[in-house]
C-alpha cells in the first residue's frame, strides 16, 4: 500500500518534471525561431544587398567562428528572408558535410586538402571548392600565476613550457624575458585541448615554423607532445587556467575573459606584442595567398617581425563552390557573403574578439564572392 | 507425445480422435500462431542488428587500421591527421579497464551492503524512499555527473590524494606530485556512484527471491541475522550478484560524457592512478569525433570494434560464471 502510493507520487513527480521541461523547451525553441523580432528589424543594416536571396540555408563547420557567424546572421536575417542555421559541428564535420552536398557552404580552420578538393568537384558540377579567409582570431596564451600581471614569452619558451622541458615558473629562461616579474617556485601546468581542434593546429604551426628545434612534432589538429594536462573545448581550457595555480594553455582571445591574463610575445619586433585584435589583423596582412584560381588560401608568416604583429593567428575560412553552386541557395549563400565581407561584416568582428581580414585580402575575397555561380 | 498417439490410431475410434486433433490445433491457433511469428520475428531481427553493427565496425575498422602506420594495439599515440597515421588503442584499453575496475572494487562492496541493509536491516518504512533514492541516482544524466565531477568532486579529491600520497605513496600506484585531480581515480570513483543503483536494484531483487525457509531454517539453527546473511542469503544470491555487477560494469566501459567532463586526457600509460591522463575509449570517440575527417572516424570506429569486442568478452565471462553456479540461480528457485 505505502509502496504503491509512493510510486504515484514519483509518478506524479516525473510527470511535472516532464511538462515543465517541455514548457521550457518550448520557450528555447521559440526564441531561437525568431532572431529577427520586431524590434531588431527597425536597427536592421540598410546596406546589406539581398536582391533575391530568399529561403533556408544550412551551413555547418569551424565552432571557432560561431560567434562571428551568428553576430552577421543576426544583422543579415534582419534585413533579408533568408534563414540561416550555421550548426558549429566543428571543421572536419563541416568540410565532410560539404563535400558530401549537404550543405552549400561550410567553414574550416584550415584550407582544403587537395583530396577534399577532388572530392568536392563531384557536387560543384564543372567547379571545385575554394577556401575564402573570412575571420580572423588570435589564440591567446592565458596563464594562472598568482603575483604576475605582465608576462612576456618567446616562441622557443613557450615550446619549452608546453612540450614539458620547462617545469617551473622560476626557470631562468622565463626569468630572462621577465626581468622585473618576481616569478614564485610553482610547478607549470600546461594545458592543451583534448579534443582536435582547428586551434591546436595553428598554435602547433606557429610553435613549429618559429621554434622547430623546441618542438619537434609535425602538427595538426591532434595535440602531439607527451605531458601536460588536457581539456575539451577552447572554453574547458580558459576554466582551467582560471582554476589552477601555475596553469597556462591555448584558446581564442574571446574566451580570455573574467580575469585570465594573456601572454605578450616577443617576436623579436622592439616591443612585446599583446594579444589583441588590432595586432591579429597586422600579423594578417604578412600573410600571402597561396591558393590557386578563385582559391584564397593563405600561407600565414607566423615568423613576422612587424612592429605590433601578433603572429599566433587563426584563419576560418568559408568553403563553397566556385562554380556550379546549386541553384536553389546560391542567391543566399552569395547575399550572406557578400555581407560578411563587407565593411560592415568586418567591423562586427572586431566587436566579437575576432580579427578582421587585412584589406586587400579582403579586396580579394569580395571579387571572388562576387564571381560565384 | 500423448495427442500423436492417439491421433494414429486406428479409425473406429475416430469421432474422439477428430476432436483430440482439433485440440492439438488449439496450440497453433491464428493468435498462437502470429505470436510465434512476431518472437521468431524478433529474435531473427535481434541477430540481424548484430551482425550488422559488427559488419559495420569491422567494415570501417579495416579500412582505418590498413592504413595505420604504428601498431593499432600498441602505440601510444593517436594523430589521424598525419601523414602516415599512427594511432593506437593501448592506452584507451589501459584507461577503459582500470578506470572500470576501479569502480567495480567501490561500487559492488558497496552496492551489496546497500542491498543488504534495504531487504534484511532496515526498518520497513526506510525500505521505500532509500529505494526510491538509489532509482533516483539512476535517472541523474551522465553529463550532469560530469559537471558535478569536475566542479565539485575534482577539487575536493585534494585531501584524499594527499593522504593516499602520505601513505601509499610508496607504492607508485598512489604517488601524487599536486595539481588538479583529474586522473583515473577519480573517473573511477564516479563511475561507481554511476553504476551504484543498477547493482544495488538486481541484488535487493535477488535477495528478496532468497526463500523464506532457508532464512528461517537458518534462524531455527541458531544463527544470528549475519549468519544467516553469510550461509543463506549471500550463496543463494552469488550468480545475481554477479549479474548485477556485469550490467554495472557495462555501463562503466561505455561511459562517456562523465569521464570527458572528469579526466584530463593524453596518450600515456601513467603508473600512478593519482596522475591527471590516461584515456577510454567512449571518451576518446567523444572527444575526438566532431573534429575528425572522414579516416580520422574510421579510426575511432576501430577502437569503438575494440570496446565491443571487450565488451562481448565480459558478457560472456560473466554467462560461463553463471552458467556453472546453476543450482543457485534465482530465476530458477
Amino acid at each position: 500500500m505505502k509502496l504503491q502510493r509512493m510510486n504515484r507520487r514519483a509518478l506524479a513527480l516525473g510527470a511535472l518534471a516532464v511538462s515543465g521541461a517541455l514548457a521550457l523547451t518550448a520557450c528555447g525553441s521559440d526564441e531561437t525561431g525568431n532572431p529577427d523580432g520586431g524590434s531588431s528589424n527597425a536597427a536592421a543594416p540598410s546596406n546589406i544587398k539581398c536582391d533575391d536571396a530568399s529561403g533556408q540555408v544550412l551551413a555547418d563547420g569551424s565552432s571557432a567562428q560561431k560567434n562571428a557567424v551568428d553576430a552577421w546572421v543576426k544583422q543579415f536575417s534582419a534585413a533579408c528572408k533568408v534563414e540561416i542555421n550555421y550548426k558549429a559541428g566543428g571543421s572536419g564535420a563541416g568540410v565532410t558535410a560539404f563535400t558530401q552536398g549537404q550543405v552549400p557552404w561550410a567553414g574550416s580552420d584550415s584550407a582544403l586538402k587537395p583530396e577534399e578538393v577532388k572530392a568536392s568537384q563531384k557536387i560543384c558540377s564543372g567547379g571545385q571548392g575554394i577556401d575564402l579567409p573570412m575571420v580572423g582570431g588570435p589564440i591567446a596564451v592565458g596563464y594562472n600565476v598568482p603575483g604576475v600581471d605582465n608576462l612576456v614569452l618567446d616562441a622557443a619558451t613557450i615550446a619549452k613550457i608546453f612540450d614539458s622541458k620547462i617545469t617551473n615558473w622560476n626557470d631562468p629562461a622565463i626569468a630572462k624575458l621577465n626581468p622585473d616579474a618576481k616569478l614564485p617556485n610553482l610547478k607549470i601546468q600546461a594545458f592543451h585541448r583534448s579534443d582536435e581542434s582547428g586551434t591546436t593546429d595553428n598554435f602547433t604551426k606557429y610553435l613549429i615554423a618559429t621554434a622547430k628545434k623546441d618542438f619537434p612534432y609535425e602538427g595538426g589538429k591532434a595535440w602531439q607532445a607527451k605531458g601536460g594536462q588536457s581539456a575539451p573545448q577552447s572554453s574547458g581550457v580558459a576554466a582551467q587556467v582560471k582554476q589552477t595555480a601555475g596553469a597556462i594553455g591555448y584558446f581564442e582571445l574571446s574566451y580570455a575573459k573574467d580575469g585570465i591574463k594573456t601572454v605578450a610575445i616577443d617576436t623579436g619586433a622592439g616591443k612585446p606584442v599583446e594579444a589583441t585584435v588590432d595586432n591579429a589583423t597586422k600579423a594578417i596582412a604578412d600573410a600571402k595567398v597561396v591558393g590557386t584560381g578563385k582559391d584564397l588560401a593563405l600561407e600565414l608568416n607566423y615568423a613576422t617581425k612587424a612592429e605590433g604583429a601578433y603572429p599566433m593567428v587563426l584563419v576560418t575560412y568559408e568553403i563553397v563552390c566556385d562554380k556550379g553552386n546549386k541553384t536553389d541557395t546560391l542567391p543566399a549563400v552569395k547575399a550572406f557573403l557578400r555581407y560578411a565581407a563587407s565593411e560592415d561584416g568586418q567591423k562586427i568582428l572586431a566587436e566579437n574578439d575576432y580579427a578582421p581580414m587585412p584589406d586587400d585580402i579582403i579586396a580579394k575575397v569580395r571579387t571572388t564572392v562576387e564571381s560565384l555561380s | 507425445m500423448d495427442t500423436t498417439q492417439i491421433a494414429d490410431a486406428p479409425p473406429p475410434i475416430q469421432p474422439p480422435a477428430a476432436e483430440q486433433k482439433r485440440a492439438a490445433r488449439g496450440a497453433t491457433r491464428p493468435g498462437d500462431r502470429i505470436f510465434l511469428g512476431f518472437s521468431r520475428g524478433s529474435g531473427i531481427l535481434l541477430l540481424v542488428i548484430m551482425a550488422a553493427i559488427a559488419g559495420f565496425l569491422t567494415y570501417r575498422a579495416v579500412l582505418a587500421i590498413s592504413k595505420d602506420d604504428g601498431n593499432f594495439l600498441t602505440t601510444f599515440e593517436w594523430n589521424t591527421g598525419t601523414t602516415p597515421p599512427v594511432f593506437g588503442i593501448a592506452v584507451l584499453a589501459y584507461g577503459t579497464i582500470v578506470s572500470s575496475i576501479i569502480a567495480m572494487v567501490i561500487a559492488v562492496p558497496v552496492s551489496v551492503a546497500i542491498a543488504l541493509f534495504l531487504t534484511h536491516y532496515a526498518p520497513r518504512r526506510l525500505r521505500g524512499p532509500i529505494a526510491y533514492v538509489i532509482d533516483l541516482l539512476a535517472a541523474v544524466p551522465s553529463i550532469v555527473y560530469g559537471l558535478w565531477g569536475a566542479l565539485i568532486l575534482v577539487p575536493h579529491m585534494n585531501g584524499l590524494f594527499g593522504w593516499l600520497n602520505d601513505y601509499l605513496g610508496w607504492t607508485g600506484i598512489f604517488s601524487w606530485q599536486g595539481g588538479a585531480a583529474r586522473s583515473m581515480l577519480t573517473v573511477g570513483i564516479l563511475l561507481a556512484i554511476m553504476i551504484l543503483p543498477i547493482i544495488t536494484n538486481v541484488s535487493r531483487e535477488v535477495f528478496r527471491q532468497v526463500p523464506q525457509m532457508h532464512e528461517e531454517a537458518a534462524l531455527a539453527l541458531g544463527a544470528t541475522r549475519w549468519e544467516v546473511i553469510r550461509m543463506a542469503v549471500l550463496p543463494f544470491g552469488r550468480s545475481g550478484i554477479i549479474s548485477a555487477s556485469m550490467l554495472g560494469l557495462g555501463r562503466a566501459l561505455g561511459e562517456t560524457m562523465a569521464v570527458a567532463t572528469v579526466l584530463s586526457p593524453d596518450f600515456l600509460i601513467h603508473t600512478s592512478l593519482l596522475d591527471p591522463g590516461g584515456g577510454t575509449f567512449a571518451q576518446n570517440i567523444a572527444s575526438k569525433f566532431s573534429e575528425a575527417t572522414e579516416f580520422g572516424r574510421d579510426a575511432l570506429i576501430a577502437s569503438g570494434l575494440v570496446l565491443f569486442v571487450i565488451t562481448l568478452l565480459v558478457n560472456g565471462a560473466a554467462r560461463a560464471i553463471i552458467a556453472r553456479r546453476k543450482e543457485y540461480s534465482g530465476a530458477n528457485a
